[in-house]
């Protein structure tokens, strides 16, 4: 679905590329909404897909006619070298690296947003007047039918998925899908916290190793993996990604574990440098809005949580949005992180 | 003219009560300004002391997890540290670590302390990073690296928007307890100035209440500081008081010398005066008889007059009843008047009329009026007395046909010891009017002289009748 919308614009924007200032680092999509003639221009850097984010800011722009969203799709570490280190000129900055985006707001990247966006989120929805949580995302297991043998109940926990996989390596030899941490920043930020969580996360990524399992960049890559049948499981990946690019048929489990599902926030910072901070806090408290909140409820399904989940389902385990996430991304806690990781996933 | 109560305007400094007013006000006024800094200097050292202390376990428990391994040092950070640091206030965080005086990982630029910490010490120190105003500490330990002891540096630093936010916050409250005390205090020293000055209230209102004759010692109960001032006024009481005693004995004195030996005189002259035949000696003696008559006379006025000074001043009160006492001197005078065949006519009111003053005063002054009144009429005439009610007044009249005013006034008149110029013949001293005036003063009343058409003059003396 994104390669049929991607593939000409694609062809497009390496055309325009060329004329745009140069950019360092690394963008996977951009998309341009509204008149392109319009002389307010909204720029967002975001990790979500632009079909994702489209019906979103068509809204948007139905409400404001004179402005035009400029939109960049990048990697969550793309994103943290192009607002933290090149200082790239954007209004709003959205990404689901919880980790990153509060390392960007701790170094004063981000510029405190108007009070009236921040005083209506809950404390824990936000990180001073800097950071802002836009939507609560489970981070799931996907799981083919045709990975749980006849008169088998889908796992429950990662005990049951363990005990599954060694079952019938046959089933899942070479057809385990995970983020590669070590290029991933969501995927990094699951993983440690996963391994804050439980110490079976090990024991998993062991087992995980012994079949053979393929490390992908992004959420999409592996559902489309899925899809083709090319993959019968894809451990940590983002719920609303899920729901929405799984077609309705597809014969595919969205499990979220019950000895715990981490659930992050998908967070929202306006740069300091920003060119039209307030273009991007406007935007923002569109997404905020009870409008904004059900046009990113009915593109992902379920995907989205309600607060109120935490009470049905306690196995939802939300990741605090403080600087407590800061200790990951030392660097050398992250080397450590990741050599005991690749030690797991690649036994003799 | 005299006024016997009204003493010169004595210089006001500003009201006892004002100046406790405003002390205690200003006093609460500072309390509340003092309790302000109090508290938010407390509150932050406090607080700054809580949360280093916080901030240097913290950083030790970095620094002890910091491990020796093969080929370098191993890391792993736990989330809760840094959690637990940013929790107050959602203050931001920085941390870097060095080892061999190199930084391996953090914050590459964070600043330096000023100082080595000791592996026994560590150094906190504040500096500006990215922005920010930082708190922060540098923690030494030592590693085992590739058989050889690296030191290690581990500084950590956090901004303290949140714990300044609690202090101000603290030191808010503080300030409105303060001026809740500063406006609590305002009516509270308005009670406690009032109650504080009631004693002198009391003690000027119990002076103030004394009669004027009243000179015994002011004996109402005083607090200890005023004790001073009450002794004071009492020793100046006993003092006028014997001068006051000295001046009456020396009245009575004075008169009985003078009246005594003009006595003798006279009426050892009028014994020369029968028993010489001489006519040249006889004219002598009858001018001497009159010279001394006349002495007698000025001597009498004299003490009058002192008589009505001092006793103005005395200002005695007591109620007079101004018909009876009229009738009285009249029927004094009437002899006198006899000798020159003049009639002396009374018309008094049926109504009792009184006065309220010195009935010594009253009736000296009332004397003079008809002495004057029966010296300078000519024989066979009348002098007719009236009184009425005039509104809050009683009006004494006195109508004589006698040679009038010789076209003085009557300011000229009472000065004292001047006369007429037409009194040719007739003994007087000039102050007969000057007592009457003075009178008329110490007790609220008025004096009014004209004289008649038809010959004559006519004398109107108003008393101001006792509520």
């Amino acid at each position: 679905m994104r390669h049929a919308l991607v593939s000409p614009v694609i062809l497009i924007l390496t055309l325009l590329l060329g004329t745009l200032p140069a950019l360092a680092f690394e963008i996977e999509d951009q998309h341009s909404f509204g008149p392109p003639e319009a002389t307010n221009r909204l720029s967002i850097l975001s990790t979500t897909d632009i079909a994702f984010f489209a019906p979103l800011a068509e809204a948007f722009l139905a409400r404001n006619p004179d402005l035009a969203v400029h939109y960049v799709q990048a990697s969550s570490q793309s994103v943290q070298q192009a607002i933290g280190t090149e200082e790239a000129a954007f209004d709003l900055v959205i990404s689901t690296a919880m980790d990153l985006q509060m390392k960007l707001a701790n170094d004063g990247f981000a510029q405190g947003l108007p009070a009236d966006v921040v005083q209506s989120l809950p404390s824990w929805a936000r990180w001073r007047d800097r950071l802002v949580s836009i939507a609560l995302e489970p981070v799931v297991l996907l799981l083919a039918d045709a990975a749980i043998p006849e008169g088998r109940e889908p796992p429950r926990s990662r005990r049951d998925l363990i005990a599954l996989m060694r079952d019938h390596p046959d089933l899942f030899e070479g057809r385990i899908g995970t983020y590669d941490p070590r290029t991933s920043g969501a995927g990094y930020l699951f993983l440690t916290q996963d391994a804050r969580t439980s110490d079976t996360i090990w024991r998993l990524a062991e087992v995980m190793g012994r079949l053979n399992a393929r490390l992908y960049c992004c959420s999409s890559q592996m559902i489309e993996g899925l899809i083709s049948g090319d993959l019968v499981m894809a451990y940590n990946v983002l719920g609303s990604y899920a729901s929405a690019n799984l077609p309705p048929d597809a014969a595919v489990h969205v499990v979220t574990l019950q000895d715990f599902t981490v659930t992050l926030q998908r967070t929202a910072l306006v740069p300091a440098n920003a060119p039209r901070g307030d273009l991007g806090a406007s935007f923002l408290r569109f997404l905020l809005s009870d409008r904004g909140q059900q046009i990113q409820a009915d593109a992902v399904g379920q995907g989205v949580m309600r607060p109120e989940s935490f009470v049905n389902q306690p196995w939802l385990r939300p990741i605090r949005l403080d600087p407590g996430l800061l200790s990951t991304l030392d660097s050398m806690t992250r080397r450590r992180f990741l050599s005991e990781w690749a030690a797991a996933m690649e036994q003799p | 003219m005299r006024r016997p109560l009204r003493l010169p305007a004595t210089p006001r400094l500003p009201s006892l009560r004002k100046r406790l007013i405003v002390q205690l006000i200003a006093l609460s006024a500072g309390l509340a300004v003092v309790l302000y800094v109090a508290v938010r200097l407390g509150a932050e050292r406090a607080s700054e002391a809580t949360l280093d202390g916080l901030l240097g376990a913290a950083t030790s428990t970095i620094a002890e997890e910091l491990r020796s391994v093969e080929g370098g040092a191993e890391l792993d950070l736990s989330p809760g540290t840094f959690s637990m640091l940013a929790a107050m206030g959602e203050e931001r965080i920085f941390h870097r670590i060095d080892i061999n005086g190199l930084p391996v990982t953090g914050y590459d630029d964070l600043p330096r302390p000023p100082q080595e910490p000791t592996a026994l010490e560590p150094v906190f120190y504040d500096a500006d990073y990215r922005d920010a105003e930082l708190r922060l500490v540098a923690v030494a330990r030592s590693l085992m690296i590739e058989n050889r002891a690296a030191p290690v540096l581990v500084i950590v630093g956090q901004t303290r928007d949140g714990q300044r936010a609690v202090a101000q916050a603290l030191a808010n409250r503080a300030a409105l307890i303060g001026l809740m005390v500063f406006l609590i205090a305002i009516p509270f020293s308005l009670l406690v100035a009032r109650a504080f000055l009631r004693p002198v209230g009391r003690l000027a209102e119990a002076v103030g209440r004394r009669g004027g004759h009243d000179l015994r010692p002011v004996r109402h109960p005083a607090p200890a500081e005023l004790m001073p001032l009450v002794e004071q006024l009492n020793a100046f009481i006993a003092r006028l008081r014997q001068t006051l005693s000295q001046t009456e004995t020396f009245i009575a004195e004075a008169a009985h010398h003078i009246r005594t030996p003009l006595a003798t005189l006279r009426s050892e002259a009028e014994m020369a005066l029968r028993q010489a035949g001489d006519e040249p000696t006889r004219a002598r003696l009858r001018g001497m008889i009159r010279a001394t008559e006349e002495s007698a006379r000025s001597a009498n006025q004299l003490l009058d007059h002192a008589t009505v000074l001092f006793r103005a001043e005395q200002f005695t009160q007591e109620r007079v009843d101004i018909g009876a006492m009229i009738a009285a001197l009249a029927d004094r005078f009437r002899p006198t008047a006899d000798l020159k065949d003049m009639e002396i006519r009374l018309d008094l009111p049926s109504e009792r009329l009184e006065t309220t003053g010195d009935a010594v005063l009253i009736e000296a002054a009332v004397r003079n009026l008809i002495d004057n009144a029966v010296k300078y009429s000519p024989e066979e005439s009348e002098v007719a007395i009236t009184l009425t009610r005039d509104g809050t007044f009683a009006r004494l009249t006195l109508r004589d046909h006698g040679r009038g005013l010789g076209g003085e006034t009557l300011a000229t008149l009472s000065r004292r010891f001047r006369r007429g110029p037409n009194v040719g013949g007739v003994i007087g001293s000039g102050l007969g009017l000057t007592i009457v005036l003075e009178t008329a003063a110490a007790m609220g009343g008025r004096l009014e002289l004209t004289e008649h058409e038809e010959g004559g003059t006519c004398a109107t003396l108003w008393f101001p009748l006792s509520s």
